[in-house]
């Protein structure tokens, strides 16, 4: 087993288990209302570092598969009244398979012109929608909500939960690309595309997988929106903001592990729920500055600088070590 | 007994412009041969067009019988064709060593055991130590000077156990001591049994190490035979001389 195994699974049972403790301790509303937020933003993160970090294509279109998830699970419910479960479960699967089709479509594109692609892939999904009278168009729809269920006090704190499953869900499949195969595959083929094919390397197919697992998290994330919301509107639902903060938020915090989006998440949105206050586009001025900052000056994100100064402790320590030994 | 590579009458065009005009090559297992031809003539279009990152528009293109025209560079990378870039493309965001996992994973997966992390980087020094980069595991791809990372593009090539290996100019640019050393580590492959077609524009090193020579001009074979048969060609000599 590898280091760092043992304490990885113990912290993925204890977030939910502490997501469904918390409310005993009696923490007001509001925490667990912008709690849900930034772990939603942990999912997004985390979703589009599979693609866009390991594999180095640039997805501009988080919103679109969010949006996407959102709408799936609206649809499931207004029509069988379906249980957040299989609204989420059906959001994944519509996510995966879009995925997929806009893979296919895209990905024989190089760089900048696949980040466009992406763009336009969001707009067609965006104006579907729109014009789809079934879910209210562009003036979207108010969510009547049901009875709060399994035992929690209110909607925010149930939806808390299940959003912290999510975070977890999409940090370990996360962490196994990583250390798997796949991950190796990936970081190939965002080196070097054609010599990773010619080492044996399917390249186009773990593209493929890489967009499908993407696409299905970032779905499942917008899957309990129309609940927690209780509306739903395609404007907002398909931001492209929901594409830029997923994008910052995994550059800054770091491409290379599994654990460097989902730390840009938790800074940036958390902090983004204090400038609220303030002004969101003062918030949207920081995340702007800072990423340039990080892009110029540490372009591993806070996990090339934490792995750095780790790297001088170590070496620190040997260097220690080595003087007193010459003593 | 089929032979190991055959080229039939291979075409290939870039937006009308013929790179590859009805070329025909065919390969026996076990030889060692000097692709040579002026800059343009072609080369590296057809290791592109045999290792299946072009798609030819016209003629096919057997692998020990099988016709693999069809097939994606990755599986042709399994059947036993390796291949290095004329310039370098490492994965430079990984160790020398962890280069060289790639093929080990993903083509001699099922020959290897891959959850025995020593037997793999055993496998790894083995192949770093065939072409005289064991002292460089640990270093990142980037940090690696050029004739190291000539090395690195060998390593990674017969990492994956090929038959057949094609070197696109592993020497240009080095300096002599370099390039004799490059010649001895494909000597030293060649003899292990890999089949071996070397690009290369250093007529010295071509006439030390060819057994045969093919020579492309503007997208044809020229002249394919005995070494100094092909160099006593006219039309060779006026391809290179311009006499
Ligand atoms: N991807 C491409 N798109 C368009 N034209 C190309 C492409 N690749 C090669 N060519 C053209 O095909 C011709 C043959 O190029 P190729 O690279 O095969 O030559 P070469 O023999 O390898 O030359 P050198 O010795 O300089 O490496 C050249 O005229 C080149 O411009
Ligand atoms: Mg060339």
């Amino acid at each position: 087993m590898k280091r760092g195994t043992i304490p990885f699974w113990v912290f993925a049972a204890l977030l939910p288990a502490a997501a469904y403790g918390l409310p005993i301790l009696g923490m007001n509303e509001y925490y667990f209302y912008i709690s849900y937020i930034v772990l939603q933003y942990v999912v997004l993160a985390t979703a589009w570092n599979i693609l866009g970090g390991y594999a180095g294509y640039v997805n501009f279109g988080t919103g679109a598969f969010f949006g996407a998830g959102a709408y799936a699970a609206l649809v499931v419910m207004l029509l069988f009244e379906a249980p957040l479960v299989v609204q989420i479960a059906v959001a994944a699967l519509v996510g995966a398979l879009m995925g997929l089709g806009a893979g296919l479509l895209t990905l024989r594109l190089k760089g900048i012109f696949f980040s466009i692609a992406t763009i336009a892939v969001a707009i067609i999904i965006e104006t579907f929608v729109l014009n789809w009278r079934f879910v209210g168009g562009a003036t979207g729809v108010q969510i009547i909500r049901g009875p709060v269920t399994y035992g929690f006090e209110t909607h925010t704190r149930m939806l808390f939960f299940v959003m912290s499953v999510l975070a977890v869900a999409s940090l370990v499949i996360a962490r196994y690309i990583e250390t798997s195969w796949l991950g190796r595959g990936l970081q190939a083929l965002r080196d070097a595309e054609v010599a990773a094919e010619c080492s044996g390397v399917p390249t186009l197919r773990l593209k493929l997988i890489a967009c499908a697992v993407s696409g299905a998290l970032m779905a499942a994330a917008g899957a309990p929106l129309p609940l927690y919301s209780s509306f739903v509107e395609p404007h907002s639902v398909f931001s492209l903001n929901y594409s830029v903060m997923a994008l910052s938020m995994a550059v800054i915090g770091g491409m290379a592990r599994w654990w460097g989006p989902a730390l840009g998440a938790v800074l940036i949105a958390s902090s983004q729920q204090f400038a609220a206050f303030a002004s969101p586009e003062f918030h949207l001025l920081i995340v702007g500055l800072l990423l340039i900052f990080v892009v110029i000056a540490a372009p591993g994100g806070l996990v090339g600088v934490i792995q750095w100064v780790g790297n001088w402790r170590v070496s620190r320590k040997e260097i220690n070590r080595s003087a007193s030994v010459v003593k | 007994m089929s032979a190991l590579l055959e080229v039939k009458n291979v075409t290939k065009r870039f937006f009308g412009f013929t790179a590859l005009g009805d070329v025909n090559v065919t390969i026996q297992a076990g030889d060692r041969i000097g692709l040579i031809g002026p800059n343009g003539s072609g080369k590296t279009t057809l290791i592109n067009c045999v290792s299946g990152v072009f798609k030819p528009e016209v003629g096919t293109i057997r692998f020990l019988g099988d016709d693999i025209s069809s097939l994606a560079p990755h599986r042709r990378a399994k059947k036993g064709l390796a291949r290095t870039f004329q310039i370098p493309r490492p994965f430079s965001s990984m160790s020398v060593e962890d280069n060289l996992m790639v093929p080990l994973e993903y083509v001699v997966h099922d020959l290897i055991d891959l959850t025995n992390e020593t037997a793999v980087y055993d496998e790894a020094r083995e192949l770093l130590r065939r072409v005289r980069l064991d002292d460089r595991k640990g270093a990142f791809a980037n940090d690696l000077s050029q004739v190291e990372l000539r090395k690195l593009e060998l390593a990674r090539a017969i990492a994956a156990r090929p038959q057949l290996l094609i070197c696109d100019e592993a020497m240009a640019g080095l300096a002599t001591k370099e390039v004799n050393e490059i010649l001895d580590i494909l000597l030293d492959l060649n003899a292990s049994g890999i089949t071996i077609v070397m690009v290369e524009h250093i007529m010295q090193a071509v006439m030390r190490f060819s057994k045969r020579i093919i020579c492309l001009s503007a997208g044809r074979v020229i002249s394919d035979g005995a070494p100094a048969e092909v160099m006593a060609h006219p039309d060779v000599r006026r391809a290179y001389l311009g006499s």
